[in-house]
């Protein structure tokens, strides 16, 4: 695919799924910086057998960039940390239809932002233990 | 639903009357304009009062000033390297600036690789080159300045009439891409010093592939494309004829109508900005404040990336553009915003409104209308807003 969106980046981008901010989250995943055009927020909530029930995200960027956010927060709602950890970008980009090839870093971001989140849960459990 | 198209910098709307007039040169009157039977002959007269039409839109000294080309780039590419390769034993230096068109910054960088030294002259946070910077770059080997009359993405204009005299002063050759300003600002070649002018016919209500390079008499210029006895010997080719009748016209057209064009565009224009800035804060104005091209508007929205304001104003019927990353198929942020020292950050969500003829004051009204929830509601998902607030 050159250049274009497909008709399921550009739902995600016009609906975008779990906007937001979870003020008690157990994990923050931040990725990018502006410079790039690119960053992206993830936040989740993770319950004591170690489901995601909750992902939210925030994200400054192309269509793309949102698209990407939307649907990994749709991805992992429902998995366990493990099961999550085994989200990868192409598995995002898939989900959506493909990415123009200029565009898949954004589903690099959403990967990361994703890991990021992870690692932060994983390091506050550590700390709590 | 309502269509707004505000994008007239990247191409405009064929003049109806134009692409009439362009079309018994497909049919009727379809001779090669170097054939000396009577169809050739007609085909020939046409292209005759057109390039009259250019020249008198441009106040070249005559019409022999004007050579046809497919475009604006063909433009700029002829007279940068013509200039080059017909002066090279004179010297190897070119004067350009950092946010001209890619058609002149690309065809520069590649004169670069072809042992040419090129300096590119920066700009102040208006978007208006340094002169002084200007002045000192020229050395005894400078044969070529080239700054465009007024930039793309920002509308600023530059400071032609004083580029052309420190180069006569020199003894430099003057190219101007005046791509954006044909039809748009008064010109005059003659006394502004230009030697060379690009322009392209698809900017002015004209049809597409088709454009000229003013040169003015007695300029040593080295032809690019070799063929044919075809536009006084400098550049071969069979002449698009349509094309050419249709430039004509345009050109004739935009002389009659400039000055009154340019005081209703400077008002839409205006009214937009203001009502942009009345509803929506964090608003930065990118360019020259005043001296600038009277249809465009280029303005940033803090916090936010232009591409998603753009499919947004897209999906409710408005054509835009920006001069960042994301739309152009290049990441990179704008060359122009950046060489002007905007913020990396802040470059990121710029976006060019371009207005053309075909717009009215209802157009800027629903545009008003639709912009700020879009903005409203991209800034709620925007990590970068959600700072600023805290």
């Amino acid at each position: 695919m050159e250049g274009q969106y497909s008709e399921k980046v550009m739902e995600h981008f016009r609906n975008p799924r779990n906007v937001g901010e979870i003020p008690d989250a157990s994990g923050i995943g931040n990725v990018g910086n502006p410079v790039c055009g690119d960053i992206m927020r993830l936040y989740i909530k993770v319950d004591d057998k170690e489901i995601i029930t909750d992902a939210k995200f925030k994200t400054f960027g192309c269509g793309a960039a949102i698209a990407t956010s939307s649907m990994v927060t749709e991805l992992v709602k429902g998995k366990t940390i493990d099961e999550a950890l085994k989200v990868s970008n192409h598995a995002v980009a898939e989900a959506l239809g493909g990415l123009p090839k200029i565009k898949m870093h954004c589903s690099v971001l959403a990967e990361q932002a994703l890991r990021n989140a992870i690692d932060d849960y994983l390091a506050k459990k550590k700390v709590k233990a | 639903m309502r269509k707004v198209y505000m994008d007239n910098n990247a191409t405009t709307r064929t003049r109806p009357e134009v692409a009439e007039a362009m079309l018994p040169y497909f049919s009727e009157i379809y001779g090669n304009a170097s054939s000396i039977h009577q169809f050739g002959r007609a085909a020939r007269a046409a292209v005759d009062s057109a390039r009259g039409k250019v020249a008198a839109l441009l106040g070249a000294g005559s019409p022999e000033e004007i050579v046809f080309t497919a475009g604006g780039t063909e433009s700029d590419n002829f007279a940068i390297k013509g200039v080059a390769a017909a002066l090279r034993s004179k010297g190897n230096h070119i004067i350009t600036s950092s946010i001209e068109h890619q058609a002149v910054l690309n065809t520069c960088k590649f004169m670069a690789k072809e042992g040419f030294d090129v300096t590119f002259v920066g700009v102040d946070e208006n978007g208006v080159v340094k002169l002084d910077e200007l002045k000192k770059a020229i050395t005894p080997k400078t044969i070529l300045i080239t700054i465009m009359h007024a930039n793309n993405e920002i509308g600023s204009i530059q400071p032609i009439e004083e580029i052309g005299k420190i180069a006569k002063e020199k003894g430099i050759y003057f190219h101007t891409d005046a791509v954006q300003t044909v039809g748009k600002l008064p010109l005059d070649v003659k006394n502004s010093n230009i030697d060379l002018l690009s322009m392209s016919g698809h900017k002015l209500y004209g049809p597409k592939g088709i454009g000229a390079l003013y040169i003015r008499k007695g300029t040593k210029i080295t032809p690019q494309m070799l063929g044919g006895h075809h536009e006084m010997g400098k550049r071969a080719g069979t002449e698009n004829v349509p094309g050419i009748v249709g430039l004509g016209l345009a050109c004739e057209l935009a002389q009659k109508e400039l000055a009154t064009e340019s005081k209703k565009l400077t008002e839409l224009r205006d009214r937009l900005y203001n009502g942009i800035i009345s509803r929506i804060e964090d608003v930065r104005l990118n360019g020259h404040p005043k001296n600038r091209l009277p249809n465009t508007l280029n303005v940033g929205f803090k916090y936010l990336e232009g591409e998603g304001i753009i499919l947004n104003l897209d999906m409710e019927g408005v054509g835009v553009s920006t001069g960042s990353a994301c739309t152009s198929g290049s990441l990179e942020p704008s060359h122009v915003l950046t060489a002007m020292g905007v913020d990396p950050a802040e470059t990121q969500g710029s976006v060019r409104f371009s207005l053309g003829r075909d717009n009215t004051k209802e157009d800027i009204d629903y545009v008003l209308e639709v912009l700020p929830p879009i903005i409203k509601r991209l800034r709620d998902m925007s990590p970068l807003y959600e700072s600023k607030k805290k």
